[in-house]
């Protein structure tokens, strides 16, 4: 093999690698969008916003001195309670009212928290205050840094601790009776109110993770969950709506796919990848990788 | 003057847009989250045959043909798009016409020979308050005329039962289509003559964020109302105007405010301001 | 020699493991009432949805006329002349009571956009037609008076009777009921049933039935068939199905054996 074939399968493989950090914080996500929509079918447009507003309330954590921990904490928190209020005041008055209505709803909650945030916080970007230090780590012609080790290791531990609860909690098979059947799982005795706000809890949860780890590596800024939220809804949707693995899955394959595209092809077409991919799953299979596919009755 | 003037000529672009989203969302009750993206095409289109052409034609004529140009290529595309997303429900739907949207915008944004990110100019000033009113009327009357024939009957059952509709004797997947083609040709019209008048395009005209504008604009008024239709896109053009009154600052508020309009009108009045009902005159026009 | 309208030969319906509708045989004549009777779940209203073509049969064909329309989609089988009415009742529930009929009439109507567009004289005459018609349809289902009326608005009985009345509006040669008389009280039941009788007598169409109230069934129906478990147990005068072992079986169950 001639020299440049070399460096090409070693780029490939870089791509690869930072596509599979990139995935982890669309799966982070996506787990978000898929846990709300296999419970109550809503595609909570919103959700990139819990992503931002997560991403915030660790910013302005850091920014009273207190320690990383802290901040994490406190975005995951912050982010799950804007969730449960939104839930609470928006979503559930209208559960009921059909799809479309709840879809129109929930790009008004997305919008209002883009506009409101752009006046809250001021639309300049902002950086986090340097708290942990990114060493680059070398290894022949490929380079990751602690903090990609460091998402994709958390996004690791979070999906294990998530089948755990899912499989193994007694939270976690109320949670699965719940999606499978609202009226039955209510008739069981199960509280299916308070499952359903602590499904957008820890979806929003999540985000808000996915938010503070993402702002090492950009600036904070009230439209940054916006396109993220789109392509972590498109993983959700490839890898199977309302599947937990699901979305794990998809995430990664998004992830792989746009750096992949957007290092061996052209930068200005990553956008477009996600899209790409959307459209093709939609149309040969649009329950998803590993999703089921559900009947109406006539 | 020239204000009041540039004021009203939009309105008239935005009332032709709504119609055609109107057609699709309100009437066939399809829910479309690309209609910028066929707004776009129509514009693009139709700006790239008046500066590229080579006929020596009256302007007279040459707009005309512009808007044709700007209906079919929205059509054609309308045509691609709906084909294969139609069969999809609900939220995916949704999902399918906001990915062909960006796709759309992507596209444009990537292609030199419409200038891409640098935007295309050079548009000659063909079109006038004159085009876009009167093309605006004969939009509404096609609108008015369509709702008491057969055709707008049989997709308006589409919106309220699928299922009994299709019992009742009608083709889901061709009037779906339709209305998806028409829509998006609509779209195409206000396209060719807002670019006649902008006679500058850029791809962040028709983002997703203009899809959502549009789409708060007939839900205001009333999804399936050709009063609400226009009402909506007449009040909520003039909005963002009315806001600057209360200064700067203010009109800060413009995205915020629609999206609580949004948010107020699901919770409270899901159906709008005029629901599905008619005003008298227009009522008069449905006999 | 009355002439054979549908003929369900050997259809079978199955949804993955489960067998809805198994290997059903049944021959509908010209101007026939007929009944469908058996108890829930034993695959009537999934028939139903295989003759409309809601569903395609996954053995077995359906011929309505000279027609094989197993596979044909359920538009086309209203343009053939089969209309039916639903278990749930589905009106249009946003348009008035005319305009639901207005739509009955879609299949039937001889214009096209261009003429609606500029009001052409065969666009007029034809709503003209489609006017006049709904109305007299209405008159029979004593539903004129509330023609502007929301169809969401009217009490559950006159519901039912419109979704008739929307799919008489098409013209059918053979019409189907899903339990017209679900819900109703025994005077709207003694109405139907005599609604019934009218629509196949002055129409001159077939009518077929599925239904639970057994009163209205061997009132009304000349023939019976019996369902259970998606499988034809009996078939025969309502007199003959009285005394069907089988089918008593069917809907109270056997005894249980003394030991």
């Amino acid at each position: 093999m001639t020299q440049d074939q070399i460096y090409y399968l070693w780029d490939i493989l870089q791509y690869f690698i930072n596509g599979i950090t990139q995935g982890s914080i669309y799966a982070l996500v996506a787990l978000g969008y898929t846990m709300v929509y296999g419970i109550i079918r809503l595609v909570n447009f919103a959700h990139g916003e819990f992503l931002m507003l997560g991403a915030f309330c660790g910013f302005y954590t850091l920014r009273l001195g207190l320690p990383m921990p802290m901040a994490v904490a406190m975005s995951m928190l912050g982010a799950g309670i804007i969730a449960i209020i939104t839930e609470r005041l928006i979503y559930r008055p209208i559960r009921n009212a059909g799809r479309i209505t709840n879809l129109i709803t929930a790009i008004g909650a997305s919008l209002l928290f883009q506009y409101g945030g752009q006046i809250l916080f001021g639309a300049d970007p902002k950086t986090i205050p340097p708290v942990i230090t990114d060493k680059i780590l070398t290894f022949g012609e490929i380079t990751i840094s602690t903090i990609q080790i460091l998402i994709i290791a958390v996004t690791a531990v979070v999906l294990i601790l998530l089948w755990w609860l899912t499989m193994f909690t007694k939270l976690g098979k109320a949670m699965r009776a719940t999606s499978f059947n609202l009226n039955a799982a209510e008739l069981m005795g199960i509280n299916t109110n308070f499952i359903i706000t602590f499904t957008f809890f820890l979806g929003a949860a999540l985000a808000g993770l996915a938010g503070i780890l993402m702002s090492y590596t950009m600036t904070i800024e009230p439209m940054m969950g916006t396109m993220l939220g789109i392509k972590a809804f498109v993983a959700a949707v490839v890898g199977g709506i309302g599947v937990i693995p699901g979305a794990a899955l998809g995430g990664l394959i998004l992830g792989i796919a746009e750096n992949m595209v957007a290092g061996l092809y052209k930068a200005s077409f990553r956008d477009g990848v996600s899209f790409f991919i959307l459209i093709v799953i939609l149309l040969v299979r649009p329950s998803g990788i590993l999703g089921k596919n559900v009947k109406e009755k006539v | 003057m020239d204000y009041f003037l540039q004021q009203f000529l939009n309105i008239g672009i935005f009332i032709i847009l709504c119609h055609g989203l109107n057609l699709i969302n309100g009437y066939c009750g399809q829910f479309s989250l690309g209609h910028a993206g066929f707004w776009g095409i129509g514009a693009y289109a139709s700006a790239i045959y008046t500066v590229f052409n080579t006929f020596q034609l009256p302007p007279e004529l040459n707009m005309l043909i512009a808007i044709i140009v700007g209906f079919i290529s929205a059509a054609i595309v309308g045509l691609i798009v709906g084909v294969p997303t139609l069969r999809l429900k609900g939220d995916y739907l949704a999902i399918a016409t906001l990915g062909f949207g960006e796709i759309v915008r992507i596209i444009i944004m990537n292609t030199e020979f419409v200038g891409g990110p640098r935007g295309f100019t050079g548009i000659p000033n063909i079109s006038n308050i004159y085009w876009v009113w009167i093309t605006a009327i004969i939009v509404t009357f096609f609108m008015i005329r369509l709702k008491s024939s057969n055709t707008g009957r049989s997709i308006i059952a589409i919106r309220e039962d699928e299922i009994a509709a299709e019992t009742m004797g009608v083709n889901l997947f061709k009037y779906k289509l339709f209305s998806f083609i028409v829509g998006a040709g609509i779209a195409g019209i206000a396209g060719s003559l807002f670019a006649h008048t902008q006679l500058f395009l850029h791809p962040s005209n028709f983002t997703f964020m203009w899809s959502v504008i549009i789409l708060v604009m007939i839900i205001f008024g009333g999804l399936g109302s050709i009063t609400g239709t226009i009402v909506g896109a007449t009040f909520l053009t003039i909005l963002p105007e009315l806001l600057r009154f209360f200064g700067e600052e203010v009109a800060q508020f413009r995205m915020t405010i629609y999206s609580l309009i949004l948010i107020i009108f699901m919770l409270l009045r899901p159906q709008g301001l005029f629901g599905t009902h008619e005003l008298k005159i227009f009522k008069r026009g449905l006999k | 020699m009355k002439n054979l309208l549908l003929k369900i030969s050997d259809v079978t319906m199955k949804f993955g493991g489960l067998i809805a509708v198994n290997d059903v045989c049944i021959d509908i004549y010209d101007q026939d009432l007929v009944a469908i009777i058996g108890p829930n779940g034993a695959g009537k209203t999934t028939l139903f949805n295989t003759i409309t073509g809601i569903y395609t049969p996954t053995k077995g064909q359906v011929k309505f006329c000279d027609y094989q329309i197993s596979n044909y989609p359920p538009h086309k089988i209203c343009d053939l002349g089969i209309a039916r009415t639903f278990q749930n009742i589905r009106l249009f529930k946003n348009l008035t009571v005319l305009d639901n009929l207005r739509l009955g009439h879609n299949t039937r109507v001889k214009y096209h956009l261009i003429h609606a567009l500029f009001k052409t004289k065969k666009y007029l005459e034809e709503e003209k037609k489609i006017f006049e018609e709904s109305m007299e349809l209405l008159k029979l289902f004593h539903l004129d008076e509330k023609s502007k009326f929301l169809a969401s608005n009217l009490p559950y009985g006159e519901q039912r009777k419109l979704e008739m009345a929307r799919a008489l509006a098409s013209k059918p040669k053979l019409l189907l009921l899903d339990e017209p008389a679900a819900g109703m009280n025994p005077s709207e039941t003694k109405e139907l049933s005599d609604i019934i009788k009218f629509i196949r007598n002055h129409f001159k169409i077939a009518v077929v039935l599925i239904e639970h109230d057994m009163n209205l069934v061997m009132e009304i129906a000349e023939k019976i068939f019996v369902l259970d478990y998606g499988n034809l147990i009996a078939s025969g005068s309502p007199k003959e199905i009285q005394s069907n072992k089988r089918v008593i079986e069917a809907y109270l169950g056997t005894e249980v054996e003394t030991l």
